[in-house]
């Protein structure tokens, strides 16, 4: 294994448990990737010498070169476009887009082309394209910039769609997705980006691919993960919400009430037995996400939900999420993105009600 | 507009092209001309639902398919290059079968044909060609492949066009953009889509040579052809080839020009007939005699035969495709669809 502190920003290549923040999971991650594979590539705007907005490449193009890590004219379809075409010819690639909110200009090439280009070509043209997209709201910052986009990607065919809420799993699942011949869309939670957590970063030359996420609690890398057991109620969630809905377990503990958190991760394919288990134990659940509500995947996780456990569930299920208004101003995003309060609102209607 | 001596002065080492080339060219113009006309008689007989004409665009298509090297180039099209795919030896079922509705992209395989999937998306795939073409700047080959991307006036429009332009230029991608510019985007005349009256003129804002070249012309595009793509290969960045030609007939078997185009504005547009033009061109240089026409129409005749045959043979594709060919890996959520969907469509 080379020695290589890339900067004082960028996680080293120890192995075993590391205490990284997501930042620097994923950072080490994308640099194991191009030390790993080859065909590789890493582009964006500002993903070269400036290391990406987050910082998440940085160093990369000054490790592995300005071939394989490079920075792109702005303009989100092209990078995609572009992405496609690279697939075609072999390669790997692992595109940023800066913001959520800047996938749109892109949707084109995302639906029609890469999500399609398998199919179109009757399997001889797979898309192994990784697409970054740091994701959610959560810090202050402009339009555009906080948006949940999970729902709209994992209703078209060709997609498959994941979202990390922790460093481990950010290390992970970003090597299990680049690993993958299909295109994957890689929500990271933003403004979890800099808190740091235990990940086991194994040693580089175990197989990603069979690797089940290094610690026991993990669980396999395709699917949902209990984040915390207990036996009252399931709060579903993903990304940023799941550490929120582990506060919210702890103070529902303090009154008796015991909480099970089920961290989806993969929002397409959605783990529909870790659902069964989790909730066919509990009888209850309250789904969380801060997309907004109408045709939000809480409507998706509520059927799936309902479809295996509908004999025993003790309450319908409920949902507590953004609304359906465009992402508010950073002075109204708390008012927007569900709180601890309004969480536990939910927990209580779902605890409260009666048949008939 | 025009940098030529930038690309001539890479032509002037090109031999000319053989006799043998030139009846070749024509043989195939000939081919492409037949299986065209019939292809829209087949549709009204209810052999295939739709086709996309490309009458009149022999030249350009057949000229420009013509120059590319199978070898190490790649072909990035939109659903009217039956002349290029012709042109470039795709197999012929396999295209049309996407006009059958067999199967949107087409049953050739796009790999071994250097023929992306037909694109159904006006300038969907232009941006392609560029990545394609940086993939090739990557690998580090002398004497790289080209992508060739294809597209029209109506395309023109779109802002991938642009965007493809752009990267391809900052990126120096060995990209041959070539616009085919057949006066037509459905019912919208090239005056009321092209601002400034030129496609190739946009590409000196990106700073990159282009030519305009007479689109009727077989000779002359594939020269232009031929020069674009040993300047790309050489490491110089993108061309850009605008072929002035005139689309003679519908824009699809489901369009009625005589809603936006008078039979005389559709004659005086036209000009000559690009076949026509070429033959008196064979005839009169003695590359080629009534006897060799005579022959180039029976093969052709010939040809569509086989292909028809081949078209009317293509049953529907298994509906489990529709599953399978989604992903690589599929999912289990898709799986259990396509058990559902067999297990539901056996008890019908």
């Amino acid at each position: 294994m080379p020695e290589t502190t890339i900067t004082e920003a960028t996680a080293t290549t120890a192995v075993g448990i590391q205490q990284l923040s997501m930042q620097q999971a994923l950072n080490r991650a994308l640099d194991e990737i191009l030390n790993e594979n080859p065909k590789t590539v890493i582009f964006g705007e500002d993903c070269g010498q400036l290391g990406g907005v987050f910082r998440i490449t940085d160093g990369l193009q000054a490790k592995h070169g300005e071939a394989r890590v490079f920075d792109t004219p702005l303009a989100e379809s092209g990078i995609l476009g572009m992405s496609v075409g690279l697939a075609m010819a072999g390669f790997h690639p692992i595109p940023e887009v800066q913001f959520d909110g800047f996938a749109y200009p892109a949707i084109n090439q995302i639906v029609c082309q890469i999500a399609r280009m398998n199919y179109r070509s009757r399997g001889t043209l797979p898309m192994p394209i990784t697409l970054r997209v740091p994701s959610f709201g959560g810090i202050r910052a402009p339009e555009h910039h906080g948006e949940s986009l999970e729902a709209l990607f994992a209703h078209v065919p060709g997609l498959k769609v994941v979202s990390p809420s922790n460093p481990h799993d950010a290390y992970h699942l970003l090597k299990y997705a680049a690993s993958r011949p299909d295109p994957v869309i890689f929500m990271e939670p933003k403004s979890r980006y800099w808190q740091k957590g235990p990940v086991d970063v194994g040693s580089a030359d175990q197989d990603t691919a069979a690797h089940d996420g290094g610690t026991d609690d993990a669980g396999s890398l395709t699917g949902a993960r209990v984040a915390r057991e207990g036996r009252h109620l399931t709060l579903v969630a993903w990304g940023a919400m799941v550490s929120r809905c582990l506060q919210v377990a702890e103070l529902a503990a303090e009154d008796g009430i015991d909480i099970e958190v089920l961290d989806l991760r993969w929002l397409k394919p959605i783990d529909a037995e870790a659902l069964a288990t989790s909730v066919g134990k509990t009888r209850r659940a309250v789904v969380v996400h801060e997309a907004p509500l109408t045709s939000g995947l809480g409507a998706e996780v509520a059927q799936l939900i309902t479809q295996s456990c509908f004999a025993t569930l003790k309450a319908p299920v409920e949902r507590v999420t953004g609304f359906d208004v465009p992402y508010p101003s950073g002075d109204l995003e708390d008012e927007y993105i569900p709180n601890i309060d309004r969480i536990l609102f939910g927990i209580q209607r779902v605890l409260e009600y009666r048949r008939g | 507009m025009t940098l030529k001596p930038v690309l001539a002065a890479l032509d002037d080492d090109a031999a000319p092209l053989t006799h043998h080339q030139l009846r070749e060219l024509y043989t195939l113009m000939a081919a492409v001309r037949h299986l065209d006309t019939a292809a829209v008689a087949w549709q009204r007989q209810g052999i295939i639902p739709g086709y996309a004409p490309e009458l009149g665009q022999e030249a350009a298509q057949v000229g420009s398919g013509y120059a590319v090297d199978r070898a190490r180039d790649f072909v990035f099209p939109t659903y009217r290059e039956m002349g290029v795919a012709r042109a470039m030896g795709v197999d012929m079922v396999g295209y049309m079968s996407t006009h059958k509705a067999t199967w949107h992209g087409g049953m050739y395989n796009p790999l071994e044909s250097r023929f992306a999937p037909i694109q159904a998306v006006v300038a969907g795939s232009v941006l392609h060609a560029v990545g394609w073409a940086h993939g090739q700047t990557l690998a580090g080959a002398q004497e790289t492949g080209v992508a060739v991307t294809y597209f029209g006036d109506g395309a023109s429009s779109q802002g991938d066009v642009h965007e493809a332009m752009n990267f391809a230029a900052v990126m120096k991608a060995p990209v041959v953009f070539f616009i085919q510019n057949n006066g037509w985007a459905i019912s919208v005349p090239t005056e009321r889509q092209v601002a400034g009256g030129s496609v190739a003129a946009r590409a000196a804002g990106y700073g990159i040579p282009s030519l305009q070249v007479d689109g009727n012309d077989v000779v002359a595009v594939f020269e232009a052809t031929r020069s674009a793509l040993a300047h790309c290969r050489s490491g110089n960045g993108p061309v850009v080839i605008e072929a002035m030609t005139y689309r003679r007939g519908p824009h699809s078997t489901a369009d009625d020009p005589g809603r936006y185009r008078t039979l005389d504005e559709e004659r005086l547009g036209a000009g000559e007939d690009p076949l026509e033009r070429f033959k008196q061109r064979l005839l009169a240089d003695g590359v080629a005699d009534e006897a060799f026409f005579a022959e180039a129409q029976r093969k052709a005749a010939e040809e569509e035969e086989t292909i028809r045959a081949g078209i009317a043979d293509l049953g529907p594709r298994p509906g489990a495709e529709m599953f399978s060919l989604v992903f690589q890996e599929p999912t289990p959520a898709l799986q259990s669809q396509a058990t559902a969907w067999r297990e539901e469509s056996e008890h019908a």
